[in-house]
């Protein structure tokens, strides 16, 4: 290392190189990173492939990725004709409500439970950390059969409800422990300004979580756009309700042979969460670091 | 608390320290309209996580001991003569069988793949390390239904492209779903593939604890990558690789939206996992069973508590390491 080093002083040129070859093992890992990537999103380039080939030349091209006519008809079919309009219309309803109300309970819960000791205070938080990984096989048939009898069963608002009030155990917790580390002399001095617990949580403790906002919002966002189990029971008996990953589900079911349909339904579903992911991957990443930081 | 009972709590003090906080009316008035607005801000959580969290862990163990066929005819209670079924199934049996077995083959992949990769990727030193783990976290925030209809038509036999490029090099085309000795390990390898990007941000995460200080005191001396990796990087991991093996192990107990969408539990029941069982019984049967498939989910939740207990027991114990540590 060090005689690289004192020949790299004496020209720029055995500098640059001497570089490159201290780097070189870094650059076969890149390499060998760059092939594994791309068969990484191999699915996701073959499935755009394939929404844009005409239903016969699916079948033929094999291993040829690029369509030799754009068929956009493909789309206009999944939109309309298969209802991914539709489904998209319902899947964007359920997770806006979903995470506004995922948000506003557990930023309000993690506020209390992260700040406050009360009489009662572990008991509630020994509950939520109890059924952190509860699954939903094990909770779906009592929550079917509790929203048969609030008539919530086979509606939008049902599907909201039972979403929002299901699991979100974490977000809870991201929120307390984000609360508790606040400094106290916040609410002394809110309250010698004269404003009550309301007003103090809300104009100088909420702004203050805007980034834990930010990345609760998101990954109940993942979570209920790309839900499944439950709204796949709740739609049963009223298909207009279905949501994308359902609809994608009974589509297949439906039409076997139609994969360019197909291929442009998932592209469809599945743009919105990669778009927004791209967008604000910092947030995604925090978010799931957490838990192991925590 | 306010500067008004901090005044009380430590005029109370000079008297008394202990009692003097819960003297005097002010402060009994003030603490009930805390406890007041604390409860109204738990309310939505309660009724909401009430509800449709905590209500159905408890109402599972009563539908459990009843004859229900179909949500809207009338239950018979018949003790426990549903857990009896339920045990005497081969089925379920398998069900639990392929459960584990599940969680043995994605469990490990995903938990010692993603730390080699977290390691390499977490190095500065590596060009486009950022770009690298966004592509490698990418299936992660797919939608888990559409990847798996997606996957049917990746590992089709007869057109799908993975059977393509076998046959483009000379081999034979597997049948990977419609072969029941495939069917699992495939959709293992897709499971793996879609939450892999977890793990690995798990392991950053915890990589991006150990300061660099460390290292270049270990460079000083005179350790190589190797030496560097098994006698630093590894034990200081060693709690996290706790926390995050529970996560992980965790999470593949939510497996139920890859397996029905790729396979369905098919062929022959070789992918059933618990709760495909469970839905196919509720939800998928000509005569729903859904006492019986709640005794299923009573057994299934119990399943889950235990292996999380067991982890837990191995949280605290990682803890332990990390106080010592300090």
């Amino acid at each position: 290392m060090s005689v690289l080093k004192e020949q790299s002083v004496g020209s720029g040129l055995h500098s640059r190189a001497g570089r490159m070859l201290r780097r070189s093992p870094w650059w076969i890992a890149f390499a060998f990173l760059a092939v594994s990537a791309l068969l990484w999103v191999y699915p996701f380039i073959w499935m755009v492939a394939a929404s844009l080939k005409d239903s016969m030349e699916i079948f033929s091209s094999g291993l040829n990725l690029m369509p030799k006519v754009f068929a956009w008809e493909n789309y206009v079919r999944a939109w309309e004709d298969a209802g991914f309009g539709r489904y998209m219309l319902n899947t964007i309803l359920i997770t806006v409500w979903t995470v506004i109300i995922v948000v506003v309970r557990c930023a309000l819960a993690g506020y209390v439970l992260g700040r406050y000791k009360f009489p009662g205070s572990r008991i509630v938080m020994g509950i939520l950390v109890a059924t952190l990984f509860i699954p939903t096989g094990y909770t779906i048939i009592p929550i079917v059969k509790l929203s048969l009898d609030l008539g919530l069963l086979n509606s939008l608002t049902g599907m909201v409800l039972a979403l929002s009030g299901a699991a979100n155990v974490s977000a809870i917790l991201i929120y307390a422990g984000y609360f508790r580390q606040l400094p106290k002399e916040l609410e002394e001095a809110s309250i010698v300004d004269g404003a009550g617990f309301f007003r103090t949580f809300f104009t100088v403790m909420l702004p203050l979580t805007m980034p834990v906002t930010a990345t609760v919002a998101l990954l109940t966002f993942l979570g209920t756009w790309n839900s499944f189990f439950l709204p796949l029971v709740f739609s049963f008996s009223r298909p207009e309700l279905r949501t994308l990953s359902v609809g994608m589900q009974a589509f297949v079911g439906e039409n076997a042979v139609d994969w360019s349909g197909m291929a442009a339904a998932g592209v469809i579903s599945i743009i919105p969460v990669v778009a927004l992911f791209i967008f604000l991957q910092k947030f995604f990443v925090e978010g799931i670091a957490g838990a192991v930081k925590s | 608390m306010s500067t008004t009972t901090a005044k009380a709590a430590l005029q109370g003090a000079r008297q008394d320290p202990k009692a003097g906080a819960y003297r005097g009316p002010t402060r009994t008035k003030m603490e009930r309209r805390r406890n007041l607005w604390i409860w109204l801000f738990l309310l939505p959580t309660v009724v909401l996580y009430g509800l449709y969290s905590i209500y159905p862990i408890i109402a599972s163990y009563w539908y459990s001991l009843v004859q229900w066929n179909g949500f809207e005819s009338e239950q018979t209670f018949v003790g426990i003569s549903n857990y009896e079924a339920v045990l005497a199934d081969p089925a379920f049996w398998s069900s639990v069988r392929i459960t584990l077995i599940f969680m043995l083959l994605v469990a490990p992949a995903r938990i010692l793949l993603s730390l080699v990769l977290a390691v390499v990727l977490n190095s500065p030193k590596l060009p486009f390390s950022k770009l690298f783990r966004t592509v490698f976290f990418l299936p992660v925030v797919t939608t888990t239904a559409i990847v798996g209809v997606v996957m049917q038509f990746i590992f089709d036999p007869s057109s799908g492209p993975i059977n393509a490029a076998l046959r483009a090099v000379g081999l034979d085309g597997v049948n990977f779903l419609g072969d029941s000795s495939s069917a699992l390990f495939t959709v293992s390898a897709v499971y793996v593939w879609k939450f892999f990007g977890i793990t690995m941000i798990y392991w950053i995460a915890a990589l991006q604890t150990i300061s660099s200080d460390v290292y270049e005191a270990a460079k000083i001396d005179g350790a190589g990558a190797v030496q560097i990796f098994r006698f630093i990087t590894l034990p200081l991991l060693k709690p996290f690789l706790i926390i995050i093996s529970l996560l992980t192990i965790e999470d593949t107990f939510r497996a139920f939206d890859l397996m029905l969408t790729m396979t369905g539990g098919g062929p022959f029941f070789s992918t059933e996992i618990i709760e495909i069982y469970i839905y196919r019984w509720a939800f998928a049967a000509s005569i729903p069973q859904l006492g019986f498939a709640s005794a299923a989910a009573v057994l299934f939740g119990l399943f889950v508590f235990v292996v999380g207990l067991i982890q837990l027991w191995g949280v605290y114990a990682a803890r332990r390491i990390q106080a010592e540590n300090k």
